[in-house]
């Protein structure tokens, strides 16, 4: 059943991007172990707010887990304590009355902080304009049934392409690697014989684009597996480098 | 004076979009590179749109509040898309498409508009599948569809519970191949706070900087506004957070008609409201009602005994449940449209029928689907809905029922446009949920992401390329012209005012207050004593607004409080707007149903005579009434009857 909760948060404060930054505590008082962790947040904004203070920033959208905006590294996990959910479904019956929960934005070379908790995940838009399509333009396109695709390509292609890009793989990993996202969108597509076609060149064209922006190498540490809000599998890791070998072997 | 003329071609409904594609003009490809389009908006219209437009060599600009483009809400949309492919071989059709959406829409949409998004509705599905869209396949390789309410056949594609996201990311790869080919600039974090006109035409925005908080002018040929409904008026609502009217509504400012604002969709099917600090409400896709079935107990004391938590669902002999959509609509079922099934969960839960702790929710049951097909094949299908409701509310829907109530989701009205989606401000196009065009009163389901990719890759392309040919040797504005340094200072004055209010409220508990009076009067049942309360209301609200909200920090920078307050301004007044068109149309159609007008077994009661037409509102300016004009709709093709489910 549900009941409330008192709580201490130590959040991370931070003005702008040159900001230090540093942590601050709250109270927060009778928070229903129904409630969402953004929705604990809103309380403690609405409290700061009526403190005359200036309330947390944070990225959030949707709420219901597919848009890919809200992030938070909440007491040292992307996406806080629950498994394969985001931060806007994690909800307070996860904590105990009594808790301290730490909050943090992103860390990661890739996606500086902007306020807050708020970090810039442009890099991720940069990495799809490298590649992360099939190249067609609108219309004069065959039948969309022309081509049987075996279902279970599909369904591993599908697997694939629920990758929300939040950004929890590049803040999981100790090298912070993104090539569990980009890696996702190679693969969705590589498994479709649509998307075949400019497999190699993707693979390159992303792979090249993500070193360029400064995220880590792969050691196959598979923290960004266990992270994942959607269970990406590391398995597409091994694909999107077998596609990145053979198309550099025909260099 | 504002003319509505909704331009539909001549010639009979299936020949008018060929007819007007063979006689629109061109622009040639020298020419292109000339001309500037704005896009504001990056969901399925606006994202489509954009990498159209970019693709035939144009150059466009296109913003988002989000961080990037993939996060707008068409994201967030479950359950499917439809098309008249017949590829079941269930007897569907353009036309018949064309006839569902119009009598789901409860005939108050335009004709011509939705015969056209029919007829490309086929296009769409070739489109995304050459993407790479992974669509759901049969085992011969063959894509697979499935029902949604509203139809007897299956017409409906879909990629698991996630067909909004799947196609939006094919149209945001598409878009990104155009901003890495720098035919389109992309603006994120970067809100549209004014529409500039010259002589009388759109050639620009106003936009503000969400994190510099700067404000910056932009200039174009052409305006695509495609920013989405403004269901977050209610506060509570399926829409995400920021979802917002402002960019709309700044179109109804600066002159253009809004269409039918009071004609707003409950969905049945989302996860009852939990408590005070509920900040959004999740929606089930319809999808469920494929193999769900929906009932509530039949028997008063059972209902009242699972309120107090002495039954559970699972306790209720099968005779003792009222499956009360297929007792009342025996030939559709649990698959009668949306606003129908909305309406009959309240009348059952206002009778005192309803489940849960607060008794405003009903059962969604899977429990004969699973003894009928396995539980492995309902996982398939619906897993990722099934896990969500499990995070969210701590049942397991495999094993007990899940909990549903209605709740607002969807915007059939917005701003008035005609066949070419231009709305009365010439060079202003509106696209998506953001116009009123194809839905009528009542849109079914899986028909708002055909709608936004029809006129973002299949309709604009076409109707800016006619608007543009005219401008050819029209030069490209620097953006210090008068009317954008004037424009721009009122923003910053708008801002400032709203800085300077320094009250006690927050931006949130006046946002609430607004929803309550909007879902208590302008909700699923309206009548005329409470939609005047709502007018009353909402001027209190909004004279509350202006002297009591307290906006912390500062104009500079990222301010999270000062972007909602600029956007609550809006909706305060789009509701107003609501409940004086709610109060006007006296009769139920759709998502509108008016107390005072129904049949005697509580159905929707039309009045075509009166009301077939859509409601176009013109802003007077300052506190002045606004003014009604009325485009008559004419039903050619279809017969105008009573929707019958039954």
């Amino acid at each position: 059943m549900e009941k409330n909760i008192n709580l201490t948060l130590k959040v991370w404060r931070q003005n702008s991007p040159k900001d230090k930054g540093g942590f601050e505590t709250y109270q927060v008082k009778d928070i229903s172990t129904g409630s969402s962790f953004l929705e604990l947040l809103d309380v403690l904004n609405e409290q700061l707010i009526n403190e005359g203070k200036e309330p947390v920033a944070f990225d959030h959208d949707c709420r219901e887990g597919i848009c890919g905006m809200c992030s938070l590294y909440i007491n040292g996990h992307p996406h806080g304590p629950d498994s394969e959910i985001t931060t806007c479904q994690l909800h307070m019956r996860k904590f105990n009355d009594g808790d301290t929960i730490w909050i943090e934005p992103w860390r990661s070379a890739g996606f500086p902080v902007i306020k807050d908790l708020i970090v810039d995940r442009d890099a991720f838009d940069k990495i799809i304009a490298a590649g992360g399509y099939v190249s067609v333009n609108t219309g004069g396109v065959p039948d969309g049934n022309a081509i049987p695709i075996p279902k279970d390509n599909a369904d591993e292609s599908m697997d694939a392409a629920s990758c929300i890009g939040c950004g929890a793989c590049v803040a999981a990993c100790k090298n912070g690697s993104a090539m569990l996202f980009v890696s996702a969108k190679a693969s969705q597509l590589a498994l479709l014989p649509q998307g075949k076609v400019e497999a190699a060149r993707r693979a390159k064209n992303m792979v090249a684009r993500m070193d360029d922006l400064g995220f880590g190498n792969c050691t196959n540490t598979g923290a960004c597996e266990v992270e994942c809000p959607k269970g990406i599998s590391i398995a597409h890791i091994a694909r999107l480098n077998r596609e990145y070998l053979s198309a550099k072997l025909q260099d | 004076m504002v003319k509505i003329d909704a331009k539909i071609p001549e010639g009979p409904l299936a020949q008018k979009w060929t007819k007007y594609k063979a006689d629109q003009k061109l622009v040639n490809p020298s020419n292109k590179r000339k001309l500037d389009i704005i896009v504001v908006g990056t969901g399925l219209a606006g994202a489509s749109a954009a990498a159209s437009f970019g693709e035939m060599g144009f150059n466009v600009k296109i913003f988002t509040i989000q961080d990037s483009p993939r996060r707008a809400h068409s994201i967030a949309a479950q359950g499917g898309i439809n098309a008249a492919k017949n590829y079941p071989n269930d007897g569907d059709s353009i036309g018949r498409l064309f006839s569902d959406t119009v009598k789901g829409g409860d005939y108050r949409a335009r004709e011509a508009n939705v015969y056209r998004l029919a007829e490309v509705s086929n296009e769409i599905i070739d489109q995304c599948v050459a993407q790479g869209v992974p669509f759901a396949r049969e085992y011969g390789g063959l894509l697979d569809n499935r029902s949604f309410g509203g139809a007897q056949v299956s017409r409906t594609f879909y990629a698991r519970g996630q067909t909004g996201q799947q196609l939006l990311l094919g149209a945001y790869q598409a878009l990104m191949r155009q901003v890495e080919k720098k035919t389109v600039k992309l603006y994120t974090r970067n809100e549209l706070v004014e529409i500039v006109l010259v002589d009388g035409k759109a050639r620009g925005i106003i936009s503000r900087n969400l994190v510099t908080g700067e404000i910056e002018r932009h200039s174009a040929h052409a305006v695509v506004l495609a920013t989405g409904g403004y269901g977050n008026a209610f506060f509570l609502s399926t829409n995400a957070m920021g979802s917002n009217g402002s960019a709309a509504w700044r179109a109804y400012k600066k002159g253009a008609a809004f269409a039918n604002p009071c004609f707003a969709q409950i969905h049945p099917t989302c996860i009852p409201v939990h408590g005070e600090f509920q900040s959004k409400l999740t929606l089930m896709s319809e999808s469920l009602r494929n193999d769900g079935r929906i009932w509530v107990p039949a028997k008063i004391e059972d209902a009242e005994a699972i309120k107090n938590g002495k039954l559970k669902p699972t306790d209720i002999a099968e005779e003792d449940r009222d499956y009360f959509l297929e007792r009342r609509y025996p030939a559709f079922g649990n698959l009668v449209p949306r606003d129908v099934a909305s309406r009959a969960a309240k009348e059952r839960c206002d009778a005192g029928f309803g489940v849960g702790s607060t008794g405003l929710a009903v059962y969604l049951d899977f429990k004969d689907s699973i003894e009928r097909l396995g539980k492995d094949a309902i996982e398939a299908r619906y897993g990722n809905l099934f896990q969500m409701y499990e995070k969210i509310v701590d049942d397991n829907p495999y094993e007990t029922p899940m909990m549903i109530y209605p709740a607002i989701h969807y915007t059939m009205g917005g701003v008035w446009v005609d066949y070419e989606l231009q709305t009365t401000i010439p060079g202003l196009f509106c696209a998506g949920e953001a116009n009123f065009s194809d839905h009528g009163a009542n849109r079914l389901g899986a028909s708002a992401l055909m709608q936004g990719l029809a006129d973002g890759y299949f309709v604009l392309p076409y109707t800016v390329q006619n608007y543009l040919s005219d401008f050819i040797n029209t030069p490209r504005m620097s953006g210090n012209e008068k009317e954008f340094v004037e424009a721009e200072n009122e923003v910053k004055e708008r801002f400032q005012k709203i800085l300077d209010i320094k009250g006690n409220r927050s931006v949130d508990s006046i946002h609430k207050e607004l929803g309550l009076a909007m879902w208590d009067f302008v909700g699923m049942a309206r009548n005329a004593d409470g939609l005047k309360k709502a007018v009353d209301k909402i001027k209190s609200i909004k004279k509350e607004f202006w002297s009591n909200v307290r906006i912390p920090g500062s104009k500079e920078g990222m301010n999270i409080e000062l972007e909602k307050a600029n956007r609550l301004v809006d909706f305060i007044e789009i509701g107003e707007l609501m409940a004086i068109d709610a109060l006007h149309r006296e009769e139920s159609c759709g998502g509108h149903f008016r107390e005072e007008h129904q049949t005697e077994e509580g159905e929707a009661m039309r009045h075509d005579e009166k009301f077939a037409y859509v409601a176009c509102w013109i802003d007077k300016g300052g506190d002045k009434d606004p003014e009604l004009i009325k485009e008559e709709l004419e039903f050619k093709d279809v017969k105008l009857i009573q929707r019958n489910y039954k």
